[in-house]
């Protein structure tokens, strides 16, 4: 602020001096009381300007800070608490029913080393196609991390390696056995385990993967020591799976979890629980021992983890922190409650084009196919997708389920064209922009959203768009427009290693210039990495 | 019917290799009647409905009062000149086919020199033409005034678009705003042009009391054709400018005798209401403002860049009140509001997003300074007769400065560490 206050000055400077001449000519007619006044209006917009931007900043400081706090709902009193301004929430069509859909039979699953950033594209297996495997045996290594082991989520025979572009290996596909043969892990106490001994246990036997590092949204060394890990216990992207739901009859898997978590970091493990709700979130988590409970009030992306850290205590530089999901957290404990890996996954089958939406009961991978079985509206094209519609990726039904994931989507392909589409839509779509009157007239209406793009690839135009979207005192467009540039200095100073590509993917989503946003920032993130 | 047009639309499309110009225009065409019907791949999934195209077009809608009161007060001004219908709703018909002859041509140019130069980058670049001149197109008539010559215009368009714009990389790229680079451009290539009483009405040979109307055939032929039988009133040849008229503007009014000089010319219903001479478009404050609210209901205009830009403009009016040093000086702060271009270039001008300061911070500044440095241009020099085409154009060069030390303080934020160099 006094660099911006010193801009000032030298601008003034500027315009005081042409003003000498007219010293000579007269001074009759001289007004004092407004002088009071261009002082008093100096005043009234600087406090203006502290007041405006300073609620609106997306971490307000001082008084300011509680003006904006708003008031935490009951439960939450007495807990760290964020009550986010920015970001929106994208109401959509298609929302799981709370229920699990019963005939779905999953035959075939795939662990896929893409599904890992930074893992060599060719990892060394241990398999081979046809050998049958037990849930718990390792599929494959990558050399530059030997001790790291990917585990088989399920038991049966390995039936295809699938290979990409140059050879890669993408997909490492097992089919299924009916009745799960677990291979036995051994177990051990946590309690009395040091660091070294779980650290190990994970990576031998496929737990390792599931936790993720930041910056770089990548998977962890082994020797890395995380600052503190974050877990958000609820998603508030469009369609997102009810966390509360999920968690239902786990709350003992989801304690050994975070005691686990607990041991391998030298800090806290912080729990973002949801304020947005007239009751409290599920007990698993409200009850959860060991971590430290932070709320947050919000439209989305208040669910995302890195926003989340991004308040709680953000990432400086040359400093790492893990985050873990829900789900993964009950993978990790009830695989050390029971000495077996468990890579189980609740998936929610969502989106306009389903049938029957619900939840289904599986393991890490499940085929895609598989999951929306006769469970597909079959007048039009759609498209699947592993994950929300912000982040997800695109698949086909022969294709699998990412790692992370524990969502599908499904969609309408928009190939089609519109007349005068740009300035009058045929139907009301999910917008951000007040420009349309439907942003006004929606409430809580929900939309059926396709895949068109509404418009052409522009450069960028408008400002203050990306800023409005994301509730962190960062600056998206002048980030991407340094990643454009390869400014590494300046990427990292703007705080590229505070975010991934699902941070900005509501920003995406909302720009005006069609911009692919979330690739232009993996692009920055790969260049950091490198840096290494 | 949509569907037959879109069979129709794609079946003339030419090939882009054998005439990529051809093809430039057809898609420029094409997806204005048609939204592309491409999807989302990699990235987000669904995309907002709104784009380029609508953004822009909002701000072309929120011109349009502008443009209606400006056709009729070109006739007006005109006709005042001459002693006739003093009523600025007397004579209609022969104000808004007056102000046509004159506008339509001036818009025709812009868009023509100004699209064609853009049509031919994109088809060049084989990139689709972006909505940019679509605002600074429909902003450039606006600003001008309604007797300035066509060649003089087409000139300063293609310099504005080629030199201003295309240089820099096109839509989104450019430095300083079109439409300003535009005017500014005229302004000293041909100040002889565009400064003085003269050029703010249109269709005289001289503002000098005696001297004749210029009408040509569009208004002796076409027009008072159709209004000799339809039994309204015509065009008069022979018509002279009334005694006692001098055309002058507000401003240099002002500049001369303080606002005495502006309430013994104009009354305050004639400088609101926008009923005097000046450029085109920006007289009317209220419909102006009704612009204005159009765009900060979308989202559109920067709120932030308009109110401190009141405020700057405010500040510095007040300051100069208290000095007093001059008879412009003199003038109430409030009534430099609604004297000369100041709404019309806080509304449609610097809320330009691509030239303004692209941080929220930085738009505050931005906006502050444009508004204290225009009042100091305004009033201090007798060389300009208006102070917000430079104020913006010196502000636009300044933008990314302001910019720089707002996103320093971001990086400064985070960076706990001192920085190595």
């Amino acid at each position: 602020m006094k660099t911006n206050i010193s801009i000032l000055l030298v601008l003034f400077s500027f315009f005081w001096v042409p003003v000498g001449s007219f010293a000579q000519n007269n001074t009759s007619g001289g007004n004092s009381g407004a002088l009071v006044l261009a002082l008093l209006g100096l005043a009234v917009f600087i406090l203006l300007v502290w007041l405006a931007d300073g609620l609106q900043s997306a971490k307000p400081k001082g008084i300011l800070a509680n003006l904006s706090k708003g008031s935490a709902p009951d439960y939450a009193k007495g807990f760290q608490f964020f009550n986010l301004k920015k970001g929106h929430q994208i109401r959509l069509k298609g929302g799981a029913e709370k229920e699990m859909l019963k005939d779905s039979r999953i035959t075939t699953y795939a662990v896929q080393p893409t599904n890992f950033i930074g893992l060599s594209p060719i990892p060394k297996m241990n398999v081979e196609v046809g050998q049958e495997v037990k849930a718990g045996d390792s599929l494959f290594f990558d050399k530059k991390q030997p001790k790291i082991q990917f585990c088989a989520p399920v038991s049966g025979e390995v039936v295809a390696v699938n290979r990409g572009e140059k050879r890669a290996i993408t997909e490492v596909v097992i089919l299924a056995d009916k009745d799960i043969q677990h291979r036995d892990l051994g177990q051990i106490d946590v309690e009395a385990a040091s660091r070294e001994e779980i650290v190990t246990y994970m990576a031998d036997h496929g737990l390792w993967p599931l936790i993720q590092e930041r910056p770089f949204q990548v998977m962890p060394d082994l020797d890395t020591v995380p600052r503190d890990i974050f877990i958000s216990t609820f998603d508030t992207a469009p369609l997102a799976p009810d966390l509360d739901f999920v968690v239902d009859g786990k709350e003992k898997a989801f304690q050994k979890g975070l005691d686990v978590l607990g041991k391998l970091t030298s800090g806290q493990v912080y729990l973002g629980l949801d304020a947005n709700g007239k009751k409290a979130p599920s007990k698993t988590f409200t009850e959860a021992l060991g971590v430290q409970k932070v709320y947050f009030k919000g439209n989305h992306p208040a669910g995302n983890v890195g926003v989340q850290i991004h308040h709680i205590a953000p990432i400086q530089s040359g400093e790492k922190v893990w985050t873990v999901g829900v789900q993964e957290v009950i993978n990790i404990g009830q695989t050390f409650l029971k000495g077996q890996l468990d890579l189980s996954r609740v998936v929610a089958i969502t989106g306009s084009e389903v049938d029957d939406t619900g939840y289904i009961a599986t393991y890490v991978g499940a085929n895609i196919g598989d999951l929306v079985k006769g469970n597909l509206e079959d007048d039009h094209t759609v498209r699947l997708i592993s994950g929300d519609v912000l982040s997800g990726s695109q698949k086909v039904e022969a294709a699998f389920l990412d790692f992370h994931d524990d969502q599908i989507t499904v969609v309408k392909e928009g190939d089609y064209h519109e007349m005068f589409g740009w300035l009058v839509p045929d139907k009301a779509r999910p917008t951000v922009s007040r420009s349309f009157l439907s942003y006004f007239t929606a409430g809580k209406k929900k939309f059926e959203a396709d895949t068109n793009t509404h418009g052409e690839e522009r450069a960028f135009v408008v400002t203050g768009q990306y800023e409005h979207l994301l509730p962190m005192d960062i600056y998206p467009q002048h980030l991407l427009k340094s990643i454009l540039t390869g400014d590494l200095e300046r990427m990292e100073g703007l705080g590229i290693n505070e975010i991934v590509e699902e941070d900005i993917a509501l920003c995406e989503f909302a720009c005006t210039s069609k911009q692919p946003l979330q690739h232009i920032l993996r692009s920055g993130l790969d260049m950091m990495r490198e840096q290494l | 019917m949509k569907k037959t047009l879109l069979k129709f639309a794609k079946s003339i499309e030419p090939n882009k290799k054998e005439s990529p110009f051809l093809h430039t225009l057809y898609d420029g065409f094409f997806t204005f009647l048609f939204t592309p019907n491409t999807t989302t791949h990699g990235g987000v999934h669904i995309r907002d409905g709104v784009d380029l195209k609508r953004t822009m077009t909002m701000v072309v809608i929120a011109l349009q009062l502008c443009y209606l009161y400006g056709t009729v007060n070109i006739g007006h001004q005109h006709f005042v000149a001459l002693g006739q219908y003093p009523d600025f709703f007397d004579g209609l018909h022969l104000k808004v086919a007056f102000g046509l002859v004159q506008l339509l041509p001036i818009f025709a140019v812009t868009m023509l020199v100004g699209l064609g130069i853009e049509f031919y980058y994109a088809s060049k670049k084989g990139h689709s033409i972006e909505e940019g001149f679509l605002v600074s197109g429909s902003l450039i008539p606006l600003i001008m005034p309604p007797d300035i010559p066509l060649w003089i215009l087409a000139l300063s368009v293609a310099f504005a678009v080629w030199i201003g714009k295309e240089a820099f990389g096109g839509t989104g790229m450019n430095i300083l705003n079109i439409a300003l680079l535009a005017r500014v451009f005229i302004f000293f290539a041909y100040p002889t042009d565009i400064s003085g009483d003269e050029v703010w009405v249109a269709g005289l040979e001289s503002v000098n009391s005696g001297s004749e109307v210029v009408y040509n055939w569009w208004h002796t032929g076409f027009f008072n054709g159709i209004f000799e039988g339809l039994g309204w009133a015509t065009f008069q040849t022979g018509s002279t400018v009334v005694d006692g008229y001098t055309g002058a503007t507000p401003l240099s009014l002002a500049y001369q005798g303080g606002w005495e000089s502006v309430a013994a010319v104009y009354s305050d219903a004639q400088l609101l209401w926008g009923s005097i001479p000046g450029s085109i478009g920006e007289t009317s404050k209220p419909l102006i403002i009704v612009g204005a609210l159009l765009l900060l209901l979308s989202g559109i205009g920067s709120w932030r860049i308009m109110l401190s830009m009141v405020f700057g403009a405010g500040v510095m009016s007040l300051l100069l009140n208290a000095w007093g040093a001059t008879p412009f000086m003199t003038v109430p702060w409030y009534y430099q509001f609604v004297m000369g271009s100041f709404l019309f270039a806080m509304v449609f001008m610097a809320t330009d997003p691509v030239t303004a300061a692209s941080t929220n911070r930085g738009k505050w500044i931005y906006g502050f300074m444009i508004g204290f440095i225009g009042i100091i241009i305004r009033v201090m020099n007798p060389a300009y007769p208006e102070g917000w085409m430079l104020a913006i154009l010196f502000m636009n060069v300044f933008a990314p400065l302001i910019d720089y030390y707002v996103l320093e303080g971001n990086v400064t934020r985070r960076m706990r560490k001192p920085k190595t160099a």
